[in-house]
């Protein structure tokens, strides 16, 4: 068994190998016609900047995006910064460099990757997939009987914070930059995943399609992996195949199949203000321009926000999305799950935590009454400030850098939802309500609490999860997204998540169950 | 101002002094040698097996105590003076005193083995012993075999932990069957069967004889009264623990096994109180032992001599039992009285389901002519402790317990749940039709 694991981590390796020198390799020629189109389609009028590709790049062969990358950067600085002196601001070239490298990559790759997209995908994704399954499957037998199964967590590298633990950080924060900032190394992935993206929607792939079919694949070899750990745990297979579905069904393929048939791509459990664009202009216009079903998703997206939300928590708490829904929640429980147990538990960070959330839903809610302001209004700025820029730091800060590069990439350090906790408006909303207006608690179990701290421990949001049992008291907080993972780990059957009537769910604290009943009718009366 | 010194920083030692600070501006010194903040000993287990590191067994942030103005001394008390109101400390710095409060817990018990203090023998019951145990038992190539003696709870843990790292580990019990004196027999064998299927070499019936050394004073193997040798490099002692006081003979505190206390948890000396597992109550309470060993009783006799202390006397005065545990992969509780073989009254009456396929049981104990439910020990199923602390407050019978079931199952969300299979299996052998009833919000929060 072990050995049929160990081949596996051998080819899950090989695969990832490949799929991280993809990007310095491959190659590409730029036809005339292509450069042509490419200038027609993106709207390109600097003769300079076309000149110059045509004398440096056109008919000439470059390998890999590292030769090609800088003199498409290079020439349009230069052609852009000779038309900003002329004042000719009709012919500054308003794509950033690294998109339209990522563009001309695309049309003029040739060779090995782009003839043999099939087998490349076999090559990376593949091998990934089988060697992950290989690696996690022996579990069912290695694991032993079912039951809790968190031996040799903190004693092993990958995940105690070792080396191991540092290089997938790294892996996970450059691979989120590249997506964000540098789509043009993102081509030659792209290839592989072109014959699905055709099946879908008839589209050639994008870096963002890859990295919704990555996440896809991702998300499901690692439910492989909880539905193995926690076979004992109805609560816990039920809802990793809730998430796996919605990021399947209604990330995926949905909005594919959608653009398919000329409908705007828009993913239907994407609820405001996770979904900081959706009141965006082009967002509004395009909905609108889309006509019957714009408008429905416009109504819908709405309603999520504004029934939905309140309601489902209410009667749910607001793990129906943090842990049944949402496609960020379901990779921090697919791909994050390893690595739960370092969300920091400090009081400290939890004054932190309260802080950042709600001060990014501000932020998110202030940026869309501008935008809305604007839309309705046609002003550009509000109160002298430009909706825009606001818009473009928030995308930048929240949406990019917080969600996604930190969001995931500082998994293997910080836990497995360090967005989820500290970033995400939608959290915070959910919280509101969660705290305030809901029937779901986490009941404490009378006095059965021995302060073991396998709860906190394990709590991937860092809730101090032990300070409330231990006390007896029923555990209600903004931020717990209901993982039922700490009452999975409770070695003693003290934690209990459950909806249930609104008297009795905040319990008075001090008196603990066992204690003297004398003492109980003094508490009382204090 | 008032001093409190509290000797001991576990769960007794710590409830007391912070339920002190929150009626009180006394102040409170805490003193141990084990460790410089409180932790939970409960887990000790858990580090080995890398579930957490020692730090996550602290309940409270280090800043706590500074914050809360509990000064911690980390040293060993090796004397109290009472007619002086003070205790001197191994350092021979000497601490005086107005109230002191002794709780520090207890020790391994040894039974004067041959070889008990090799190298390589050792209990779990303390900081250190979670160390030695590292530092001796790191994983199977260095500790090739384990002998774990004593068929309780912490032994079984000690199993675990080793089975862990995948240390063969012999598992010797003195009774017929495991922990079989607190257990019913139909409990304690599905833990037999479920030791077994752990691979561990579970020796019902066997006593430990002598520990034999090699050459360098380490621990080669252990002999049994089976006349067997067992080669290995590893002894767990797990025969129960007893009341750590050696430090207070002569001290002029009246000692039994433990410090005794009375309901008031006050020792023969004014001034002097012991709580946590090292009191002895001259009078055991209701079917209670006169020393409870369990974290439970520390908390609330923590609670009720900090009442004692600020000047409001209370008796300690515990509800209804209630305990909990984990066999290996297994969780148990129990609430009220399920008597083992040892000391099961004659009027008590058993029910006993068990699933066919699963390790899931419960064993409900009833007087058999008033039919009032007695107590109930689950494994398996996890149960709410009110809805069952109530029933035995109201004295409720039998059927009325199974018929509302339902209202104290615990179990998480989608949880499959026995209370039918239950319900029918005691119809058949009582010849009843109890039928369950529906979970009900309204009962479960009946009194709350
Ligand atoms: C491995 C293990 C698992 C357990 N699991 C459970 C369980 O699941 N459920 C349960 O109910 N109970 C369990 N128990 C029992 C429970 O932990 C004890 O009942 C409880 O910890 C006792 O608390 P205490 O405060 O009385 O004493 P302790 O926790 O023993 O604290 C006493 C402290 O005083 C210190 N001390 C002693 N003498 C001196 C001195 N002379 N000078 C200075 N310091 C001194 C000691 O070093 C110690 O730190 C377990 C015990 C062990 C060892
Ligand atoms: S408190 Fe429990 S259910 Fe809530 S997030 Fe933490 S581990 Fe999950
Ligand atoms: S895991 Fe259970 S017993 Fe341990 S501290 Fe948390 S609630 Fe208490």
């Amino acid at each position: 068994m072990k050995t049929i694991q160990n081949i596996g981590l051998f080819i899950f390796l090989l695969g990832l190998t490949i799929f991280s020198l993809l990007p310095f390799v491959g190659s590409f020629e730029l036809s005339k016609t292509t450069l042509d189109t490419i200038a027609q389609e993106k709207n390109i009028n600097s003769e300079i900047f076309l000149d110059k590709l045509h004398s440096t790049v056109v008919g000439k062969e470059f390998s890999g995006l590292l030769s090609l990358s800088p003199k498409i950067a290079t020439n349009l600085e230069q052609a852009n910064a000779y038309h900003r002196k002329n004042k000719e601001y009709n012919k500054v070239i308003y794509t950033s460099a690294h998109d339209l490298t990522a563009l001309i990559a695309k049309k003029s790759a040739n060779g090995f990757i782009v003839d043999n997209k099939g087998l490349m995908w076999w090559l990376t994704f593949g091998l990934g997939i089988i060697g992950a399954l290989l690696f996690i499957l022996p579990n069912v037998i290695l694991l032993g009987k079912k039951g809790i199964k968190n031996n040799g967590i903190y004693l092993q590298n990958a995940t105690n914070r070792g080396w191991i633990a540092w290089m997938v950080f790294v892996f996970l924060v450059t691979f989120y930059l590249v997506l964000y900032f540098r789509p043009q190394f993102a081509v030659n992935w792209t290839f592989l995943v072109d014959p699905i993206s055709f099946s879908l929607s008839g589209n050639e792939a994008g870096h963002w399609f890859v990295y919704g079919f990555m996440y896809c694949t991702v998300m499901t070899v690692m439910a492989v992996r909880m539905y193995i750990k926690y076979r004992h745990n109805a609560y816990q297979m039920l809802r990793t195949t809730s998430v796996l579905f919605f990021q399947i069904v209604f990330a995926f393929l949905i909005p594919e199949i959608m653009v398919r048939l000329q409908m705007p791509y828009y993913d239907f459990k994407n609820i405001f203000p996770l979904d900081y664009d959706f009141f965006f202009q082009w967002n509004l216009k395009s909905l609108i321009a889309s006509g019957g079903i714009g408008l429905f998703i416009l109504g819908w997206g709405i309603a999520l926000s504004l029934i939905a939300v309140p309601m489902m928590v209410y009667f749910f708490g607001k793990r129906w999305y943090c842990s049944w829904v949402c496609g960020c929640g379901g990779l921090a429980e697919t791909l994050g799950d390893p690595y739960r147990q370092h969300s920091s538990k400090s009081l400290f960070s939890w004054r932190v935590e309260r802080w950042l959330v709600h001060l990014v839903l501000v932020f998110v809610v202030g940026m869309t009454l501008m935008t809305l302001y604007s839309f309705f209004t046609g002003s550009g700025t509000v109160l002298g400030i430009r909706t825009q820029s606001v818009q473009n730091v928030y995308g930048l800060a929240i949406g990019a850098i917080f969600a996604g590069v930190i969001g995931t990439g500082f998994y293997p350090i910080f836990g497995n939802r360090v967005w989820c906790r500290f970033g995400c408006p939608l959290a915070a909303y959910l919280g509101l309500v969660q705290r305030f207006k809901s029937r779901f608690r986490i009941t404490t179990n009378g006095g059965q609490c021995i302060s073991c701290g396998n709860c906190s421990t394990y709590c991937e949001q860092g809730i101090d999860v032990r300070a409330y049992a231990q006390k007896g008291e029923n555990i209600i907080r903004s931020s717990c997204v209901g993982c039922g993972i700490c009452a999975a780990v409770c070695p003693r059957g003290v934690l209990k998540l459950e909806n249930g009537p609104e008297k009795g769910r905040i319990n008075p604290t001090e008196i603990l169950l066992g204690n003297d009943v004398d003492l109980m009718d003094l508490l009382n009366k204090k | 101002m008032e001093h409190i010194v509290i000797i001991g920083n576990g769960i007794a030692g710590i409830t007391a002094a912070r339920h002190i600070r929150k009626q009180s501006d006394k102040k409170i010194t805490v003193i141990s040698s084990e460790s410089d903040h409180f932790f939970s000993r409960t887990a000790l287990m858990y580090v080995y097996m890398g579930h957490m590191k020692f730090d996550h067994l602290k309940p409270y942030e280090d800043w706590f105590w500074k914050k809360n103005r509990i000064a911690l001394i980390n040293g060993l008390v090796v004397r109290v003076d009472i007619s002086n109101n003070t205790i001197h400390l191994q350092d021979s710095q000497e601490v005086p005193y107005d109230k002191l409060i002794i709780a520090t817990g207890s020790k391994t018990s040894k039974y004067g083995w041959p070889g008990q203090d090799l190298l390589g023998v050792q209990g779990l019951y303390s900081k250190q012993d979670l160390e030695t145990m590292e530092a001796l038992a790191p994983n199977k190539e260095i500790c090739t075999r384990a002998v774990i003696v004593g068929g309780g709870l912490i032994g079984i843990e000690m199993a675990e932990m080793l089975r862990s790292r995948d240390i063969p580990v012999t598992f010797l019990v003195r009774e017929d069957s495991y922990w079989s004196n607190v257990l019913p027999l139909g409990e304690s064998q599905m833990i037999n069967e479920h030791i077994l299927e752990h691979h561990i070499d579970l020796r019902l019936s066997t006593n430990l004889v002598s520990i034999i050394p090699d050459e360098f004073g380490r621990v080669k193997a252990v002999t049994t009264d089976n006349g067997e040798t067992i080669a290995c490099n590893f002894v767990g002692l797990a025969p129960g623990v007893t009341p750590n006081i050696d430090f207070l003979k002569d001290s002029g505190i009246t000692l039994g096994k433990g410090v005794k206390v009375n309901q008031f948890l006050e020792t023969n000396i004014p001034n002097i109180y012991a709580i946590g597992d090292c009191a002895e109550q001259h009078q055991a309470i209701g079917n209670r032992r006169a020393i409870e060993a369990v974290w439970y009783t520390g908390r609330m006799m923590g609670e009720v001599v900090a009442q004692t202390v600020c000047g409001n006397k209370m008796p300690y005065n515990p509800g209804h039992w209630f305990n909990s545990a984990k066999f290996l992969d297994i969780e148990y509780q129990t609430y009220g009285w399920v008597h083992g073989n040892k000391g099961k009254p004659a009027e008590e009456t058993h029910f006993h389901w068990r699933h066919e396929k699963e390790k899931i049981c419960i064993t409900m104990a009833f007087h058999k002519d008033s039919k009032q439910f007695l107590g109930i020990n689950t494994f398996g199923i996890r149960m709410r402790h009110d809805v069952i602390d109530r029933w035995l407050t109201e004295k409720r019978a039998i059927d009325h317990v199974l018929i509302h079931l339902k209202d104290a199952n615990f179990d998480p969300e989608f949880y499959k749940s026995y209370e039918a299979a239950i319900i029918s299996s005691y119809n058949k052998e009582y010849n009843t039709s109890l039928r369950p009833k529906k979970k009900s919000w309204k009962r479960i929060f009946s009194n709350a």
